[in-house]
């Protein structure tokens, strides 16, 4: 029997045994998911900002955060057995949901949660094997824990599977 | 005492910004009525301070399919303003204003865009000169911008945008929905921020 979990917007969440990670609309913030192959753990974070640099975090916020909620994921897939030399990553969103923003707060936030995720994993050795980021469309993202494929369907610009 | 986040307003201060998305929005529905030369049945606005998941629920779940405007506003109160139109609206006003049609696979051409763009800035204009005129306030209004795309997309831009200030927004919830047809609802969001807030509390005389 296989669930689907939600991940919701600043929130992450592990599974295995087949069970399937959903993180829906993807905007500017990105999906991260890691897989250990060899153990069929899976985990999904859903980030909002790339920095907590400034803010006065409280302990529900950390999945809000890329710098914060990456390594948190991955003690919370270390402490279901995974290992982190079998992780790999797929990410997915940071888009820019309005082209024409005159703010320049606005208009980057995306492209910045991409650059913040890509060196926080790079930091934590972890290669990233598959991407779908940047553009300007939201994204839904499906995580499958039997295999570690990354599912992204979109209202109008179609489905891919990485 | 000054404001120090959504949650200590007070009753009456709700009730005033209640009031103020009910003016705004009669003014924003009879600029649309105008335009279109049609009668447009407008609800009376709900107020509530949300989180970003629950806003995305009201109007459908994170997948909803929504037309986004965003304008943001400048001079005494900052902060933006929002309009999300479904299908059915969309359809409406393509109809009635350029006799275009909302194809199945959701692509607009650039001048059903711009129409549909237009009427969110000229709702929007109404929507924010009725609160000009009611607190005696400069508020500019900024060249709105748009996009097509799921309802949680589009609203990841204010979440992010007032990350920093809270995880919570004041969602003024109005409907706009035409006589005889039910899924052409609309929301207008109304994101003031805190300090503009105080502002709007100061002249209408409610700070405590």
């Amino acid at each position: 029997m296989t669930n689907s979990i939600t991940v919701g917007i600043s929130d992450l969440k592990t599974a295995r045994k087949g069970d399937i990670l959903v993180t829906y609309a993807l905007g500017s913030c990105v999906g991260i998911c890691i897989f250990d192959s060899v153990r069929k753990i899976a985990g999904l974070s859903h980030i909002m900002l790339p920095s907590s640099v400034g803010f006065n975090v409280k302990d529900n916020q950390i999945a809000k955060f890329c710098d914060l909620a990456i390594p948190k994921l991955i003690k919370e897939m270390e402490a279901m057995g995974a290992k982190r030399v079998c992780m790999k990553a797929k990410i997915a969103g940071g888009a820019q949901m309005f082209t024409s923003v005159n703010n320049s707060n606005l208009a980057n936030i995306g492209q910045r949660n991409v650059i913040a995720v890509k060196a926080t994993l790079q930091e934590l050795r972890i290669p990233i094997i598959a991407e779908d980021v940047g553009s300007n469309y939201g994204r839904t993202l499906y995580f499958d824990s039997t295999n570690g494929s990354m599912r992204i369907t979109s209202v109008n610009k179609g489905e891919w599977i990485y | 005492m000054a404001l120090q986040n959504y949650n200590s307003l007070s009753d009456m201060q709700l009730d005033a910004l209640k009031e103020i998305g009910n003016i705004g929005t009669g003014n924003a529905a009879s600029a649309l009525s105008t335009m279109l030369d049609k009668a447009v049945d407008i609800s009376v606005p709900q107020i509530n301070i949300l989180g970003y998941d629950k806003v995305v629920e009201k109007m459908g779940g994170p997948e909803q399919f929504l037309a986004g405007i965003m304008l943001s506003l400048s001079g005494d109160v900052t902060g933006m303003i929002m309009f999300l139109l479904q299908r059915g609206f969309i359809h409406m006003v393509l109809n009635d204003l350029v006799g275009t049609e909302l194809s199945d696979d959701e692509e607009l051409d650039d001048f059903s865009k711009s129409a549909v763009q237009e009427v969110g800035n000229i709702m929007a204009a109404s929507y924010i000169n009725a609160l000009a005129e009611l607190t005696g306030l400069q508020i500019n209004i900024s060249v709105p911008c748009m996009c097509f795309d799921m309802a949680g997309a589009i609203m990841s831009t204010p979440a992010i945008y007032y990350a920093d200030i809270s995880d919570e927004i004041i969602f003024i919830e109005d409907e706009f929905n035409r006589t005889e047809d039910s899924d052409a609802t609309s929301y207008i969001l109304m994101i003031p921020e805190v300090e503009s807030l105080q502002k709007i509390m100061t002249s209408l005389g409610l700070d405590e």
